[in-house]
């Protein structure tokens, strides 16, 4: 507690990210620590994943001091300590989980464990302060491509997901194969805004009637015949082109599902969240779709979609404050679900 | 592992791939490593699908490019599922700490596995998957 705030820590070291935050009363970011935005020296510049837990390792304490620091605290006014216990790789989440188990013993803090996508839920509580549940919740990021129903806070019923590729992952995936390279989204975003999104037919999916799943796995096809048929036929590929209408592909079946989802459950408001969230073109055409139904769109700013510690700070402050008890024993769950 | 026919299969249909993917997870046994091998969108990850229903899971399986590896374990065997995409060496693979999921209670199916060829078993089942003749074909080669 530091003048009458109430102080939480947030660890998160689900994949490749170390990361440590400072929030009070669950809204207000203090500090913001993510390890790849120190090391910007690494010798692979950030292509090759960190996922090595021995990589977390040698970097979870500093990142930790350094998010005490930038704050102006200590770790003695420290209220709370969230962690993220899971989904993610085993050995990633079991660094974060141990040191967080460390300090909370050593310090004598409270320490629960937060679900990683109720984090990236949680980080537009930081954004929207006056941001309150019920809402929509659209997840979409490298590894999930989520619909999710908040009906109060870190209440999550996951109405549908991706059957095969995550949508950031397909957007990797093509610009590889377009030459745009690492990463992906960002790549993607840029070209399409120079290309023409009608020039190539690529066909929706949709899946059955009324489903909230997602398919990308069939469209990542449909872009490589594209190409190939191209190439042998000797004409010439316009990469923002095919950037522009891949990605409309994509984004319009997630904005008409997350619409969809809305008007089902009745909500007025859709938040987004996760790295594609950052996607200038699925954040006007989600804001064109369901400002027609009279839907409001919410979106977090970009250093709050990608993987952080701030929201899981901010997931941890709700869990606790509704009541949810602190845990020593807590373990990583690599497969944890909604 | 029991012994599979090691011709080289045509998957003209989806029903082709799940009949390779089935027959290859009734042959699969504990501590059995199966490596895929093949381009972007040649079906490395719809295989692994028709060997997870062989396997009797339940769970959907989709891609686990971003965290490398998803567990399973709804079937007959648990199912480590990988995609070593993101990787750049066999080491890389074990500093996540696959060594006892390769040498386990359970199967992996490993997507990219050209990626970390060097630390797989020898005695892996490497299948190597392909763009067929025409659209929508694909053909999988025992290696």
């Amino acid at each position: 507690m530091k003048n009458g705030h109430f102080l939480t820590l947030g660890i998160e070291t689900s994949c490749d990210e170390t990361a440590a935050s400072v929030v009070a009363d669950g809204r207000f970011v203090m500090s913001n620590v993510i390890s790849s935005q120190i090391d910007i020296h690494t010798a692979y510049g950030g292509v090759v994943p960190e996922i090595a837990s021995r990589k977390h390792l040698e970097r979870v304490n500093d990142v930790i001091g350094k998010a005490l620091d930038d704050a102006g605290v200590s770790a003695k006014d420290i209220d709370l300590i969230g962690v993220t216990y899971g989904p993610g790789l085993v050995g990633a989440l079991l660094i974060g989980v141990a040191a967080a188990k460390a300090m909370a013993y050593a310090c004598d803090i409270p320490l629960v464990g937060v679900n990683h996508m109720h984090g990236h839920i949680a980080a537009n509580y930081l954004e929207h302060h006056e941001l309150e549940p019920p809402f929509m919740a659209l997840i979409v990021s490298g590894g999930h491509t989520e619909i999710v129903n908040v009906p109060e806070y870190n209440k999550c019923e996951k109405l549908g997901g991706t059957r095969d590729d995550a949508a950031g992952e397909a957007f990797d995936k093509v610009a590889r194969v377009i030459g745009l390279g690492y990463p992906g989204g960002p790549k993607i975003d840029r070209a399409a805004k120079e290309g023409d999104k009608d020039s190539i037919a690529f066909k929706r999916v949709y899946l059955e009637h009324g489903s909230l799943d997602f398919s990308f796995s069939g469209l990542k096809t449909q872009a490589l015949n594209y190409l190939n048929q191209q190439r042998q036929a000797g004409r010439e590929i316009n990469v923002n082109d095919v950037a522009a209408s891949f990605q409309e592909a994509v984004v319009e079946v997630i904005a008409d599902k997350a619409v969809m989802a809305a008007e089902k459950y009745g909500q007025k408001r859709i938040v987004m969240a996760g790295g594609v969230a950052s996607n200038s073109r699925l954040r006007a055409l989600m804001e064109e779709k369901a400002g027609a139904k009279g839907i409001d769109v919410l979106k977090p700013s970009p250093v709050l979609c990608t993987d952080n510690g701030a929201m899981i700070a901010s997931a941890a402050y709700y869990a606790f404050r509704a009541g949810e008890k602190p845990d020593l024993e807590l373990d990583a769950i690599p497969g944890l679900e909604f | 592992m029991k012994e599979i026919d090691q011709f080289t299969r045509k998957l003209n249909t989806e029903e082709d791939t799940r009949a390779l993917g089935l027959e290859i997870a009734y042959a699969l046994e504990p501590g059995d490593v199966v490596a895929l091998i093949g381009d972007l969108g040649t079906g490395k990850t719809a295989l692994t699908k028709y060997i997870a229903e062989g396997l009797g899971i339940t769970e959907e399986i989709n891609s686990p490019t971003f965290t490398i590896v998803k567990e399973y374990r709804s079937g007959r065997l648990p199912l480590y599922h990988f995609d070593v995409y993101r990787l750049g060496s066999g080491e890389e693979l074990l500093d996540i700490g696959a060594e006892e999921m390769l040498d386990g209670d359970g199967v992996c199916v490993i997507e990219w596995a050209d990626i970390v060829a060097d630390v797989l078993p020898d005695d892996a089942l490497a299948v190597q998957l392909a763009y067929g003749e025409n659209e929508g074909e694909r053909t999988a080669e025992f290696l």
